[in-house]
C-alpha cells in the first residue's frame, strides 16, 4: 500500500534518513521503534508530506505522493503533541476538521463516545489537560475512516483506561484491513496490536520483521524482551 | 481556503492581545481627538501610531502567533490541503484581523473626526502598513526555526524600518549635502514602507508646505495621481515580495 | 477797488450756491463727462444707477462725485476708469469695473495723480488691473472700499491699493482680495493702515518697502500667497494685526527684511508656514504676540540683532524658533512656550529652569533643508528628546532664562 524507495534526508550535516526502503501493506499494524533521534518521526512526516525527502520516492497505492496533497484524504494522523487554536472548543475543532476535509464518507465517531468527549464538547482547548488533548487528536485521526492510520506515540499521556480504549480501537481497525503505523517507546504497550516491527537507528532501518520472525529469532515470547535482547547483542558487538 | 481563513480569523479576533490592541488604539485616537479639540493634533497622534505602534504590534503579534500555531499548521498539513493554501490562509486571516483591529480602533474615530482625504489616506496607509508588517512577520518566521530568533528578527525588522532606516537617510543627507540629491531621496524612501506611508500622509495633511523645496519635489512626484498610484503600488510590493519569498520557503520547508 | 470788495463776497456766494448736478438715464444729463464739464469747483455730481461706459473719466475739478445705488463705471478692459487730477476730490458710492491692463502705465480703477486731500470711500472695485492707485498723494483717505479681482494670470493682475511716494495717507477699513499685492506701499511715510482685511491675494497681503514712520493696526491678512512683507524700513509700528493661514513653500505670516527700530506688538500669527521670518532686522521689539499652530513660530536669521522678544505666547507650533547660525544676539525674556517642561518651585510664575526654544531638528533642517524629508519621523522625535536632555548641537545661549509657567493673557 505504501512504498518508500531510497529515501534520504539530511538536516544540514545530520543524516536523518539514509537510504530507507520499506513497504507496508493493508491490514498490517507496524510499530516503528528506535532510540530518540533515530528518524522515526521524520519518516512519518515524510509520508505525511511535512518533511520533503532529499531524494527517493514515496508511493501510496502505486502513485507518488511527493508534492501532492489529495492523498492525505486516505490518511489519519495523530501527532505526538497536538496543539489546537486555544480559543476553540472541542466541538469547534471537530467541526473545523470536518469542514476542512469536506468528506462525504461516513464518520467514525466511536472514539468521541468512548472518550466521552461529547460531554465536554464546549470546553475550550486551552483548558484541556494533555491527556484530553491526546484524546481529541486520536478522535480526529480515526474520524474519517481513513485507509492508513499514522499514530505518533499514541498512548503517551493517556490514562490506562483511555489507553486501553485506544488500543482496542486500533485492533478493530486493523482487523478491518487498514494499514496502521505506530511509533512508540513503550514496547510493552505494543504486544497485542502489532503484526510487524521496524527498528530504526541512526536514520537506517535496522530490521523489518514480522512479530513471529522476531520472537523466533530471539527465542523470547514478549516483544519488549526480544528487542532488549537485540539491543544487548548490538551493544556487545560495539563493545568488542 | 475560506474555511481556514475563517477559522484563523475567529481565533485571532477572540485573542485578548488583539482586542486590547484595538481598545488601546481606540483610546488613543478618541482621546487625542477629544482632548485636543483640534483635528490636526488628533491626526498627528494617529500618524505617530501608524508609524510606530501599528508596525510593532503587527509584526510582533503575527510572529508570535505563527510560532504558536506551528502545531496547528502541522495538524492542517496532515489534512488534505495544499501547503501554499495553508500559508496564504494564515496570512490572510492574520492580515484581515489586524486591519480590522486597526480599523475599529483608529479608523472609526479617524473617519468620524476627519472624514476628508487626509483621514482616508491615513486609514489606507495604516491598513497597508499593517499588512506589510504581517508579511514581514511571515518572512522572519520562515527564516528561522527558533522562536526566540524569529521574534528577534521581527523586532529587528521593525527597528530597522521605524528608526534605523531614517537615521541612515539622515546620515546620507549630510554626507551628500553638497550634491542635489533630493530626487535620489525620492527613490530611497521607496525602500522603506513606513517612510512611504509617512510622506503620503504628510502630503495630505496640509503640512507639505513645511517641507520646503524637498516637499515640492515630493509633491511633484508623490502628490500627483501617478505618484499616488506608484507609492501604493510600492506598498503593495512591500507586502507581496516578503510574503511570496516566505511562501516559496514554506513550500519546501520541513516541519 | 470794487473787485477787492467783491472777492470775499463772491467766494462766499460761490460756496453757498454750490450746485448739485444729477446724472442718469432719465435725467437731463446722461454722462458723467458732460457733468464734469459743466461743474464748477465745489459742485456735487450725483450719479444714478446705471452702466456708464465712457472710457477714461478725468476729474480735474474740485468736486464731490457720488454714486447712488452703485452706478457702474465700466472701463471695458480698455482704459483707466477714473483719473483724479484735482485736489480734495471726493469719490464715493461707485462700482468701478474692468479697467484696461498694460504693463507700461498701470491703468487703474481709480488713480490719484499728485494731489492732496482726495477721499475715496464706499466704492466697490471689481476686476481692475490696479484697484486704487495713489501716486504722490498727500493727506488722502482711502476708506471702506471693497476691491477684488478674479484674473488667474499673475501678469494681468496689479495691486489692490497701490501707494507710491505719498505722505499722510489713511487706508482704513477696506476689503481687498484676489489682487497681486493687497496693499502696496513704496516710499510712503507718516501713514496709517487701519482695520483693513486683505485676503487671498496672489502675492502679499501687504507689501511694504522704503516706507518709514508708518503704522498698521488691527488689519487682517489671511490666506495670501506669501503673507505680508515689510522691507527696508525704519520705525514701523505693527499693532494688533492678524496674520493667518499663509501656507506655502515660501509663505510667511510676516516677512521682515532690513527693518530697524520698530514695534511688533499684540499681533496674532496663526497657521502660517512661518509666523515671522526675519532677516537683517535689528532693534525691533516683539511683544505680546501670539504664535499659534505655525510650522515655524519665528525664523530668525543670524543677521538679526538686538531684537527683544518678550511676553509672547508660543502655542502648538511645530518649531517655535529656528535659526541658521550659532550666533545669538537677540534676547528672549518672559515668553510662554507650550513645549516648556520645567518647574516653578518658588511659585513666582517664572520657570526655574531656562528654556531652549531651538530644537535639534530645526537646526538640522536649517543646515540641510532636504532633511525635512524626515519630518515627523519617529527617529527625529527620539533625537529631539535626547537633545533636550543633553544639548550638544544647539547653541546653549539660545535661551529664555525666564520662561512663563502659564500662557499670558493677551
Amino acid at each position: 500500500m505504501i512504498t518508500l524507495k531510497n529515501i534520504n534526508k539530511n538536516f544540514g550535516k545530520l543524516k536523518v534518513l539514509q537510504d530507507v526502503n520499506l513497504e507496508f501493506k493493508a491490514g498490517e499494524c507496524i510499530a516503528l521503534i528506535g532510540p530518540n533521534g533515530c528518524g522515526k518521526t521524520t519518516l512519518i512526516k515524510s509520508i505525511l508530506g511535512m518533511v520533503l525527502p532529499d531524494n527517493g520516492d514515496i508511493l501510496l497505492n502505486n502513485e507518488s505522493i511527493l508534492k501532492k496533497f489529495d492523498y492525505r484524504n486516505h490518511i489519519g494522523y495523530m501527532p505526538q503533541i497536538g496543539r489546537y487554536p486555544d480559543n476553540m472548543t472541542i466541538e469547534q475543532i471537530i467541526q473545523m476538521i470536518k469542514q476542512i476535509r469536506n468528506s462525504k464518507a461516513t464518520l467514525d465517531e466511536d472514539l468521541i463516545k468512548a472518550f466521552k468527549l461529547d460531554k465536554m464538547s464546549d470546553k475550550q482547548m486551552r483548558t484541556l489537560s494533555g491527556g484530553t488533548t491526546q484524546k481529541v487528536s486520536a478522535t480526529l485521526a480515526f474520524l474519517f475512516n481513513p485507509d492508513v492510520l499514522i499514530l505518533d506515540e499514541p498512548t503517551a499521556g493517556l490514562d490506562p483506561l483511555a489507553s486501553e480504549i485506544l488500543k482496542e480501537k486500533i485492533i478493530k481497525e486493523k482487523n478491518k484491513g487498514k494499514l496502521i503505523l505506530i511509533t512508540s517507546h513503550l514496547l510493552s504497550e505494543l504486544d497485542d496490536m502489532i503484526t510487524q516491527i521496524i527498528f530504526m537507528q541512526d536514520g537506517k532501518v535496522h530490521f523489518h520483521k514480522t512479530i513471529k520472525e522476531l520472537l523466533e529469532s530471539t527465542g523470547e515470547n514478549k516483544i519488549s524482551k526480544s528487542i532488549a535482547t537485540i539491543l544487548k547483542e548490538k551493544q556487545h558487538e560495539q563493545d568488542n | 481556503m475560506n474555511r481556514i481563513i475563517k477559522i484563523v480569523l475567529l481565533d485571532i479576533l477572540k485573542n485578548k492581545i488583539v482586542v486590547s490592541y484595538a481598545l488601546i488604539l481606540a483610546l488613543l485616537s478618541w482621546g487625542s481627538f477629544m482632548l485636543e479639540n483640534n483635528t490636526a493634533k488628533g491626526l498627528l497622534t494617529i500618524l505617530n501610531v501608524i508609524l510606530f505602534t501599528v508596525p510593532l504590534v503587527s509584526v510582533l503579534f503575527s510572529t508570535i502567533y505563527i510560532y504558536n500555531s506551528s502545531e496547528f499548521i502541522e495538524l492542517l498539513l496532515s489534512q488534505p490541503i495544499k501547503r501554499k493554501k495553508i500559508w496564504i490562509s494564515l496570512f490572510t486571516g492574520l492580515s484581515v484581523a489586524m486591519v480590522l483591529a486597526f480599523f475599529l480602533g483608529a479608523g472609526i474615530p479617524l473617519l468620524i473626526n476627519s472624514p476628508g482625504m487626509a483621514g482616508l489616506m491615513m486609514l489606507l496607509a495604516g491598513s497597508l502598513i499593517t499588512v506589510v508588517f504581517v508579511g514581514l512577520a511571515f518572512l522572519s518566521c520562515i527564516l528561522t526555526r527558533d522562536k526566540a530568533k524569529g521574534i528577534g528578527l521581527a523586532i529587528l525588522f521593525w527597528l530597522y524600518f521605524a528608526i534605523l532606516f531614517d537615521a541612515l537617510v539622515l546620515f546620507l543627507l549630510f554626507q551628500f549635502s553638497e550634491y542635489p540629491i533630493e530626487e535620489a531621496m525620492v527613490g530611497i524612501t521607496a525602500l522603506s514602507p513606513i517612510d512611504l506611508a509617512r510622506i503620503q500622509i504628510l502630503l495630505h495633511l496640509d503640512q507639505s508646505a513645511m517641507m520646503g523645496y524637498t516637499g515640492a519635489i515630493f509633491k511633484d512626484f508623490f502628490g500627483t495621481a501617478v505618484g499616488l498610484l506608484i507609492s501604493f503600488l510600492l506598498l503593495v510590493l512591500w507586502i507581496a515580495i516578503p510574503f511570496l519569498v516566505s511562501v516559496r520557503k514554506f513550500e519546501t520547508k520541513d516541519l | 477797488m470794487k473787485l477787492h470788495f467783491c472777492l470775499p463776497f463772491l467766494l462766499f456766494f460761490n460756496c453757498f450756491w454750490a450746485q448739485t448736478i444729477e446724472v442718469g438715464a432719465n435725467k437731463p444729463i446722461k454722462t458723467i463727462k458732460e457733468a464734469i464739464a459743466l461743474a464748477k469747483s465745489g459742485d456735487t455730481i450725483t450719479v444714478y444707477k446705471g452702466v456708464y461706459q465712457e472710457g477714461n473719466i478725468i476729474v480735474d475739478k474740485k468736486i464731490i462725485l457720488q454714486g447712488k445705488n452703485f452706478p457702474i463705471l465700466d472701463g471695458q478692459s480698455k482704459v483707466e476708469v477714473l483719473s483724479i487730477k484735482a485736489d480734495s476730490v471726493v469719490v464715493s458710492g461707485f462700482k468701478v469695473i474692468n479697467s484696461g491692463y498694460a504693463s507700461l502705465n498701470d491703468p487703474c480703477g481709480i488713480k490719484i495723480y499728485n494731489k492732496t486731500g482726495v477721499v475715496i470711500k464706499d466704492n466697490v472695485l471689481e476686476n481692475n488691473f490696479f484697484g486704487i492707485y495713489v501716486q504722490k498723494g498727500t493727506n488722502c483717505i482711502i476708506k471702506n472700499n471693497t476691491i477684488s479681482a478674479h484674473q488667474k494670470e499673475e501678469q494681468r493682475i496689479g495691486n489692490g491699493i497701490h501707494c507710491w511716494k505719498s505722505e499722510n495717507l489713511q487706508i482704513t477699513a477696506n476689503k481687498i482680495s484676489g489682487h497681486r499685492d493687497g496693499i502696496y506701499f513704496e516710499f510712503v511715510s507718516n501713514s496709517v493702515i487701519w482695520r483693513n482685511i486683505s485676503t487671498a491675494n496672489i502675492r502679499y497681503g501687504l507689501h511694504f518697502m522704503f516706507s518709514n514712520d508708518d503704522a498698521y493696526i488691527s488689519n487682517v491678512f489671511k490666506n495670501n500667497g506669501a503673507g505680508v512683507a515689510v522691507m527696508f524700513t525704519k520705525n514701523v509700528k505693527m499693532f494688533n494685526n492678524y496674520f493667518e493661514e499663509n501656507w506655502g513653500d515660501a509663505a510667511y505670516g510676516l516677512l521682515l527684511k532690513e527693518i530697524s527700530d520698530s514695534y511688533i506688538i499684540g499681533n496674532k500669527f496663526i497657521r502660517n508656514t512661518s509666523g515671522i521670518y526675519m532677516e537683517g532686522t535689528s532693534r525691533v521689539q516683539l511683544e505680546k504676540n501670539i504664535f499659534k499652530d505655525n510650522g515655524w513660530g519665528m525664523k530668525i536669521q543670524a543677521s538679526c540683532m538686538d531684537n527683544q522678544i518678550a511676553f509672547n505666547n508660543f502655542l502648538a507650533n511645530t518649531f517655535d524658533i529656528s535659526t541658521n547660525g550659532s550666533l545669538v544676539l537677540n534676547h528672549f525674556n518672559n515668553n510662554y512656550w507650550d513645549k516648556y517642561e520645567g518647574y516653578d518651585l518658588n511659585r513666582d510664575g517664572i520657570g526655574d529652569v531656562p528654556f531652549h526654544p531651538l530644537s535639534l531638528f530645526a537646526v538640522i533642517t536649517e543646515n540641510n533643508p532636504s532633511a525635512m524629508l524626515l519630518f515627523r519621523s519617529f527617529m527625529i522625535t527620539l533625537l529631539d528628546k535626547s537633545e533636550k536632555i543633553l544639548p550638544s548641537i544647539t547653541p546653549d545661549n539660545f535661551v529664555d532664562e525666564t520662561p512663563e509657567m502659564k500662557s499670558l493673557q493677551l
